[in-house]
């Protein structure tokens, strides 16, 4: 039997870390050096900081690239990155940075931005605490879900591939010490992809996939 | 009678709410000063009027105090604006002396206040200063700017950063506003009180009393600009906008704005508006009391664009109305404003006169984009720009800067 799952939330806020780039160089040399939270930030801290759900790109970088360099091939493939796809962030970094150079080694120009359009670098501070909600089973856990803040799952199902050594969601880890019991549903928390949805859609589609779960055992 | 916490909860949600005490409960009892140059009036005061008696609500020991000064203090501190915001105006010595001795002798009445509190924050540069009159301070002290300095003059920014590099930390509203500063430089965007007079929901009445009583005409379109009469909010553009447009649509501008407290060059600026629109019967120039907020709501709700034809903008919280009461917004393409008006979905940015009024024509054209547009200005400021969000960073800042700048701080 597992313990009960304790229901964390965090709050984000954000630091500007005073690097900050006017053109494709620049951009490589600072994301070569620039601290591992500011990757994170601009890949993931959309979610949970002011922003624009935007339809044409999945995170700052591409975003700048399309808006600031007006370089739409650049845009389209960093925009295609998925930083859920890599082992943890010096991997996403040598992603970027590799997208970056591919980029520079085809255009004869440099690109650049005006100087009102920089890109400037942001780091987040994530203070996590305690909501004392506890969830002891499956059933308690569908329960409660409409209680958990948009940020817990944040914290619970995307920072916790950043955090633990297994680079799982908080939930499945916890499902995996029920035993076997329930496998079904850990594949499928696996296959949900995080990164094209807002938190309010991932706590919805967590919700409808634990009702259908709970549904068919309920069946058998 | 100031708005609950749980009053927001209808707007946006419990779990929001419930998120804010449970981070509140992490600083309870701090005492807390913050300390500005104005009650009323401009951007920073109205903050402060709903974050203090929420604060208080949470169990945190909050004060206000305003800073005092002569005409020659606030002068000074007009210039520093002015040329925080990138005019090139050198200021005469004798000012600067008047402002250190303003505030010496204001940090001085304040002092066993100020160095007893837990968190002090010192917003915008005209109480910067107070920091080094308060040698035996406690708490961590957090300087706030909230003016648009990505192209300060630099004589001008190099005196002021010898006042705030002291400073535990400093909040900026944008990422390209935050000078170097040798502590963190935390990036908090403002945010809008839905439930205060300027933003809660009138009645038609109401509304169409305010259209009567400013002789304005129901049968045809409106745009308002409402914002202080300041050079940088560029009145005198937003004109120039309405007369070329005017040629190919017909349609009235407003342009609706008060003084606050602390800005001499208020009244010289109205002078040149009204100048600038004289025998115009379309442009309504509108000098406002500074507690006219219901008004200002019904100009914002009655308009069909608004427009912020600023050249430069800290953030534009009279943009944020606006979205709030889905208005589509055409905006000065500078500082927050960026933030808020997204191009082509919660309205257009500009660069000159010219581009205001081709979007005024677009939009008065296109009502079906118009209210597209609208429905997606109100969503924005729902997820973004209230004040719950606000108040949640503010909180988040205080946890945070306890324990250092470290990326992650765990309380449980």
């Amino acid at each position: 039997m597992a313990e009960p799952f304790a229901v964390k939330d965090c709050a984000l806020i954000s630091i500007g870390t005073g690097e900050r780039a006017q053109n494709l160089r620049e951009l490589r040399d600072r994301i070569l050096t620039t601290q591992p939270g500011s990757i994170y930030h601009h890949f993931w801290g959309g979610l949970l900081r002011p922003s624009f759900d935007d339809p044409e790109y999945q995170n700052d970088f591409a975003a700048w690239a399309g808006r600031g360099l007006h370089d739409t091939r650049l845009a389209e493939r960093l925009s295609l990155i998925d930083p859920s796809e890599f082992q943890d962030l010096e991997a996403l970094r040598r992603e970027l940075v590799e997208v970056v150079e591919e980029r520079l080694e085809e255009t004869e120009m440099v690109p650049w931005a005006k100087s009102d359009h920089q890109f400037y670098f942001v780091r987040s501070q994530i203070v996590v605490f305690d909501t004392s909600l506890r969830v002891k089973d499956v059933d308690g856990w569908a329960a409660l879900l409409p209680r958990f803040p948009v940020s817990s799952i944040f914290y619970h199902f995307i920072d916790a591939r950043r955090r633990t050594e297994s680079r799982n969601d908080d939930f499945s880890e916890w499902l995996l010490g029920f035993g076997d019991e329930h496998t079904q549903l850990i594949y499928r928390l696996w296959a949900i992809d995080p990164y094209f949805s807002t938190l309010s859609e991932l706590k919805s589609e967590l919700a409808s996939i634990l009702g259908s779960y709970l549904q068919a055992r309920q069946g058998q | 009678m100031k708005n609950r916490l749980e009053d927001y909860a209808k707007i946006v949600g419990e779990d929001v709410i419930d998120q804010i005490r449970q981070l509140a409960q992490l600083l309870e009892g701090a005492k807390v000063i913050h300390v500005n140059s104005t009650k009323e009036g401009g951007g920073v005061a109205e903050i402060l009027q709903w974050l203090i008696p929420l604060k208080r609500q949470l169990g945190l020991d909050v004060q206000w105090r305003v800073i005092r000064g002569e005409e020659s203090f606030y002068e000074c501190t007009k210039s520093f604006h002015n040329a925080l915001q990138g005019n090139r105006v050198p200021i005469p010595e004798s000012l600067l002396r008047a402002y250190e001795e303003t505030n010496r002798k204001n940090a001085e009445e304040m002092r066993d206040e100020l160095e007893s509190a837990d968190f002090v924050f010192i917003h915008d540069p005209q109480p910067a200063p107070f920091l080094q009159f308060c040698p035996n301070r406690k708490g961590k002290w957090i300087w706030r700017c909230h003016i648009d300095v990505s192209h300060p003059f630099r004589p001008v920014w190099k005196y002021l950063r010898g006042f705030v590099q002291g400073y535990d930390a400093s909040i900026w509203s944008l990422s390209e506003f935050a000078q170097p500063l040798p502590h963190p430089a935390y990036l908090i965007t403002p945010s809008i009180d839905p439930l205060s007079e300027k933003n809660m929901e009138i009645s038609q009445v109401e509304i169409a009393d305010a259209r009567e009583r400013f002789h304005l005409d129901p049968f045809r379109p409106i745009v308002v600009q409402v914002s202080r009469f300041d050079r940088f909010k560029d009145p005198v553009g937003a004109i120039q906008a309405c007369r070329l447009a005017k040629k190919f649509t017909p349609f009235q501008l407003v342009l609706a704005g008060g003084g606050a407290t602390d800005d001499p060059e208020g009244a010289r600026m109205h002078q040149e508006v009204a100048d600038a629109a004289e025998g115009d019967p379309d442009i309504h120039v509108l000098l406002l009391p500074s507690d006219a907020h219901r008004t200002i709501n019904a100009l914002q709700r009655i308009a069909d664009i608004v427009l912020q034809k600023s050249t430069r903008e800290g953030f534009g919280l009279t943009v944020t109305e606006a979205l709030w009461k889905g208005k589509p917004v055409i905006g000065g393409d500078t500082g927050g404003i960026r933030l808020q008006v997204i191009n082509h979905h919660t309205g257009f940015l500009v660069s000159t006169p010219e581009g205001a009024a081709n979007r005024i024509r677009y939009l008065l054209r296109h009502r079906g984009k118009l209210e597209e547009m609208g429905l997606k200005a109100r969503q924005l400021v729902l997820e973004n720009f209230l004040l719950t969000r606000h108040l949640r960073e503010y909180l988040t800042l205080m946890v945070g800067i306890t324990h250092g700048s470290q990326e992650r701080i765990e309380l449980f």
